[in-house]
């Protein structure tokens, strides 16, 4: 089985990000793998480990995204795409996913892995995207994955709960934070990084042109999201279970 | 590491991905419990074989041995951020299992040997202690009680080991012992014990200072019986096979000190910014300000010295000279910077539920364990001629 790993390059989110013009400043110095990456990552490996097969990592960034595909390759990955030009500064959600689907299809695939969403834009539709571009099934959300000879079985999380999704391969999958517990490279596996293959490709080489990497959308505002109020308290003076169940109405809980 | 930074002239960009690595496993695994085990005076087992999964036990052996075939640096880079987990006697524990038991096994022992105990050991599945100490041979080590008699192809060990750290759980211990009348430095023995051997007795967990996660044994060895093959190395080298061992005891020792220190440093740095007196920031009081900077200048000197003798020990050379420095001007400049924290914290510094007493009390044992600050100088003054 052949997977695709996406991932990301972010300013590490344990500092607090800045903006400049509605954008994210992204030449901090401290940045690392998208956290939220890690999972795919494993989740591949162990795809892999049990049917054969490769890891391929695909990034689009600045040159400095290598630093991402070789995290992923010293937990042993084992080769690497980075597509990176000047044309795609700024590039948006869908320009993103027509590149990342460009770079995927050069090469013969089963499953592509990204995390639900990357910890600086947080859009949440890049996998989706590739995924229609591909013209694969897509399958979100995955907190347990089981794979057979030809389809994939996810426990898919809900807000309720979660779903059980078949879906045939190839496809592409978003894994959550609780599908696995990613491994820490080691440093054997820092040390072969440095020895395995990565292209570094331009739109150019993908096929694709200025046009394709354009923002079709523009961000005009970014604000913090509204602090949660302090909540309401009651006192069980032995109408606590009925205030409780009124509350409850009025939420349309019950 | 910043781009902007001026890469260090001691580490690569692969010992820098191994800090993150080490790191991020640290602060996931081992600092949200150093409080409870500091608590409890003892961490659990499984820490070992954790570690081992992911290779941290074996950074600098060779992969025949199951190790990552990484050099010396990167064992440093272990201790460096092992001390960030806040409680020096897990850190110390972990030092002792790579690279203070295990190496003479690496260095001299049979294939039997390194299959029975290196190898498990840097799986983490075999936890390992040291038995060099005892009630009357510290820093007089070549006074060495425990004997070692010939019995037929057996031998007959008698004896009693002190403060030995890992001893109460330890499956096995790289043990001292004499066997033969000393003539200088000959006449010792190295052993590989299993600590279930009969006549292996763990008397007493001691209770310490600081280090309070970690195991502390007295054990007493009566009559107990070693088949041939417990022998590492030769009969009668043991000390001279130990002694470039403590070598590198004294060096990643005082490199966790003082990244314990650093660990102390940015606590008061980041509470010089938050805590207000007379209206302002403790950091903007200059008689603060200048302890820190005191303190940040001690710190980076000290590492400088050990990373400049770790650099010349990786590189094939035997610098006592350079170790016994870093050993001794590390050791003070660890217990300053405590010191200097429990001022800063003022009565918070006092109070068990604030970490800065820890640092205090376990950076206080590098000034006497893995050689005194007194045994240093004494070895730094003969090198000097006196």
């Amino acid at each position: 089985m052949n997977v695709v790993v996406l991932v990301k390059q972010i300013p590490d989110p344990a500092n607090p990000y800045e903006l400049v013009d509605g954008r994210l400043k992204r030449g901090v110095a401290q940045k690392v793998m998208d956290p939220g990456d890690e999972y795919g990552v494993e989740a591949a490996l162990r795809l892999v480990d049990q049917f054969g097969g490769e890891v391929n990592v695909i990034s689009m960034g600045p040159a400095a995204a290598m630093e991402a595909i070789r995290r992923a390759l010293s937990m042993g990955a084992h080769k690497g795409v980075l597509v990176t030009d000047d044309a795609l500064g700024g590039a948006d959600a869908l320009a993103t996913a027509r590149v990342l689907a460009a770079a995927i299809k050069r090469s013969e695939f089963d499953l592509v892995i990204a995390g639900v969403e990357s910890t600086d834009g947080s859009t949440g539709v890049v996998p989706q995207m590739v995924a229609e571009l591909l013209g694969v099934p897509q399958s979100t959300f995955a907190k347990e994955i089981e794979a057979k000879d030809s389809s994939l079985t996810i426990k898919r999380q809900t807000a309720a709960g979660y779903d059980m999704v078949e879906c045939p391969l190839p496809a592409v999958i978003t894994v959550t934070a609780g599908v696995n517990e990613p491994r820490y490279p080691t440093f054997k596996g820092i040390m072969q990084a440095k020895s395995k293959p990565v292209d570094t490709v331009s739109l150019g080489d993908l096929g694709l042109g200025g046009d394709d990497a354009k923002p079709t959308q523009s961000v005009d505002a970014v604000n913090p999201a509204p602090e949660r109020g302090a909540g309401e308290k009651f006192e069980d003076d032995g109408t606590g279970a009925a205030k409780v169940a009124d509350l409850l109405k009025q939420l349309k809980v019950i | 590491m910043s781009q902007t930074e001026i890469r260090s002239s001691f580490f690569t960009e692969e010992h820098d991905a191994l800090r993150a690595s080490i790191r991020a496993f640290v602060e996931k695994e081992l600092t949200p419990h150093a409080e409870e085990w500091e608590a409890a005076g003892n961490f659990p087992d499984d820490v070992f074989p954790k570690l081992g999964k992911n290779g941290f036990l074996g950074l600098s052996y060779p992969q025949e041995v199951g190790g990552q075939g990484g050099d010396y640096l990167s064992t440093l880079v272990l201790k460096e951020e092992m001390a960030r987990c806040g409680s020096g006697g897990l850190a110390m524990a972990v030092a002792v299992q790579t690279d203070m038991a295990t190496p003479p096994i690496h260095k001299f022992g049979t294939k039997e040997q390194v299959d029975e105990y290196l190898k498990p050991a840097i799986q983490g599945t075999k936890i390992a202690c040291l038995g060099i100490t005892e009630p009357d041979a510290g820093s007089d080590v070549a006074n060495i009680q425990t004997t070692g008699v010939k019995d037929g192809s057996d031998w007959v060990i008698n004896g009693r080991k002190i403060f030995i750290t890992n001893g109460c759980r330890a499956h096995f211990c790289t043990l001292v012992v004499r066997t033969d009348q000393p003539s200088g430095y000959n006449g010792f023995s190295l052993f590989l014990v299993p600590t279930d051997t009969p006549g292996w007795q763990v008397t007493r967990r001691l209770d310490k200072l600081g280090m309070h996660s970690s195991d502390t044994a007295e054990i007493v060895m009566e009559d107990m019986r070693l088949p041939a093959g417990a022998l590492l190395g030769e009969e009668g080298k043991g000390f001279q096979q130990i002694m470039w061992e403590l070598q590198g005891e004294r060096l990643v020792g005082v490199a966790g000190s003082i990244a314990g220190a650093q660990l102390t440093f940015e606590r008061c740095l980041a509470y010089a910014h938050e805590r207000t007196t007379f209206g302002k920031p403790i950091g903007k009081h200059q008689v603060i300000a200048h302890k820190l900077a005191t303190m940040a200048s001690e710190i980076e000197a000290a590492r400088r010295l050990v990373y400049d003798a770790a650099w010349k020990f990786n590189n094939g050379a035997y610098p006592v000279k350079e170790i016994s420095m870093a050993k001794l001007y590390g050791a003070q400049v660890a217990c300053r910077v405590a010191n200097e924290a429990m001022q800063i914290f003022g009565g918070a510094s006092y109070m068990m539920e604030v970490p800065i007493q820890r640092g205090w009390r376990d950076s206080r044992l590098i000034r006497i364990g893995g050689g005194t600050d007194e045994v240093m100088r004494e070895i730094i003054a003969k090198l000097k001629g006196l």
